[in-house]
């Protein structure tokens, strides 16, 4: 199995200037953020704190709030796309 | 003179040159435009306000420019109404309301589109790009096509009527995405890392929101340099509702005012109160919800500075209250009948929440309360359609007097 995972701007100076990545046999949403912190250094400090994301991260499945979901226990299926994306937009 | 020192993270405190960054890639708070206000002589610079033009760049020593820009559409300066007649109805001491419907676009959103318009022409941009829920998109279109600028907006699809035909006519590219504000905004947020445009909620927006400081200097001005006690503000991403105390503050570090920071109520719908419900529970985490309520200006399911307008509510001493839909009505009606200002569904929150605190008896006699009027009343006519009579009548004496119940005038 294969989820794909958006990475946005402000991220990509820790990814090497990917913008999109791969990571295979993950469960869950967790479990592809683990891969990510696996493969990039410096990329769990960034977006994660005490084990739960910062509070202005905003981490989507398939377009949808992980929050609206079962957040970082959201199961993912072979060719989810998982966004991350900062929080900090609008209004 | 001021100087524009930096753009900070309100997080973590890394600063940031002046360019189009919004997000601290240390740990993705939000950046804020940080001046040095220490030059600022409080006599010299009330002056310069008084000569300044009738426009919000009579306040360009708080806004983040090394000079005052020139725009093609001004904001601002909008009146301050002594409201005697609510004030008596809810029975408060002293009741003003801040009318920024009386903006070029019918909304407070012209505050922050001219600044980010400016910056965006400053660093060289040549379309500009929104994600709204009505007023910013009818602002946007209109100073684009004010300056001559390229513009997309992107809006939900279920918008009211009103805010589409008030956008589409200036001639911007009206995008309507199936989905709800928070969708638009993810969209425009992916979209901003891709495309080369200022995005005014986006990649602006530490210097857009630095537009809203401008109606809490208004106020202040207005009242003769002098604080209100409380203020009641609406809010959606509660942007708004936290730089008008920014505003309040700056002004009182420089000494153009003295005295404490007035309260702070916050007013959502209850049908999207994400900051209320926070503030409730004793919490600073916002948990989104899907907005469900005829206050669709104030629809942010997911608010960016929520955690902040819970923190200000604390601290300021005053709180975030939700009111139902049917409330909303009802202000929008309570304000309509005493003070002859016809505002928007967020301003039917306002005024809502504002009887709400009365009744509740939050506020004291003595207090100089500010009630924050944010929309127009023509862009959400739906929600005061049917709720009033009307009389048909024949064209004739006789009939007039029958369809009315009055009595026959003695010949």
């Amino acid at each position: 199995m294969s989820v794909t995972v958006k990475i946005p701007t402000q991220l990509r100076t820790v990814t090497g200037g990917d913008a999109e990545t791969t990571v295979e046999e993950a469960g869950t949403v967790g479990d592809v953020l683990d891969g990510l912190y696996d493969r990039y250094d410096g990329l769990r400090e960034r977006i994660a704190e005490d084990g739960d994301l910062r509070r202005f991260v905003n981490v989507y499945v398939g377009g949808e709030d992980i929050r609206f979901l079962e957040g970082l226990e959201t199961p993912v299926e072979d060719g989810d796309e998982v966004t991350i994306l900062p929080a900090v937009a609008g209004g | 003179m001021a100087t524009v020192e930096a753009l900070q993270c309100k997080e973590c405190g890394t600063s940031y040159a002046l360019e189009a960054r919004y997000v601290c890639e240390q740990c993705f708070g939000p950046l804020e435009v940080i001046y040095d206000l220490s030059g600022l002589d409080p006599a010299e610079t009330r002056r310069r306000i008084q000569a300044g033009p009738q426009s919000i760049w009579r306040y360009s020593d708080f806004l983040p420019f090394a000079r005052r820009p020139r725009t093609a559409l001004a904001a601002g300066v909008t009146p301050l109404v002594r409201a005697d007649r609510l004030a008596e109805r809810l029975g408060l001491g002293e009741v003003w309301v801040k009318n920024d419907a009386a903006n070029p676009t019918h909304s407070f959103k012209d505050r922050v589109v001219t600044v980010a318009l400016a910056k965006a022409r400053e660093l060289g941009y040549e379309v500009v790009a929104c994600a709204s829920t009505g007023n910013l998109a009818n602002a946007v279109a209109a100073h684009a096509a004010a300056a001559g600028l390229e513009s997309y907006v992107f809006v939900p699809a279920d918008l009211e009527e009103q805010k589409i035909l008030a956008t589409g006519v200036y001639g911007t590219k009206l995008v309507t995405v199936k989905g709800t504000y928070d969708d638009v905004n993810r969209l425009c947020t992916e979209l901003s890392g891709e495309r080369d445009w200022a995005f005014v909620n986006v990649n602006m927006r530490p210097y857009y929101s630095e537009g809203s400081k401008t109606l809490g200097y208004e106020v202040v001005e207005q009242l003769g340099f002098e604080l209100p006690d409380r203020v009641v503000v609406p809010i959606a991403s509660g942007s708004l509702f936290t730089k008008i105390a920014r505003g309040f503050e700056e002004w009182r570090d420089v000494g153009l005012v003295e005295g404490e920071l007035p309260a702070f109520n916050g007013a959502q719908a209850e049908g999207c109160s994400p900051v209320a419900k926070a503030y409730a529970r004793g919490e600073d985490t916002c948990r989104p919800v899907r907005p469900d309520t005829i206050a669709k200006s104030l629809a942010i399911g997911n608010p960016a500075d929520g955690p902040y307008a819970v923190e200000l509510a604390r601290r300021s001493g005053g709180g975030v209250d939700c009111v139902t839909d049917d409330e909303v009505r009802a202000g929008i009606r309570l304000l309509a009948e005493t003070t002859g200002i016809f505002t928007e569904t967020a301003g039917g929150v306002t005024t809502a929440v504002l009887a709400k605190l009365a009744e509740r008896g939050d506020i004291g006699p003595d207090e100089r309360v500010v009630l924050m009027i944010t929309g127009d009343g023509l862009k959400t006519l739906d929600a005061v359609r049917g709720s009033f009579e009307t009389h048909e009548i024949e064209p004739s004496a006789a009939a007039f007097g029958e369809a009315l119940g009055l009595d026959a005038v003695a010949q």
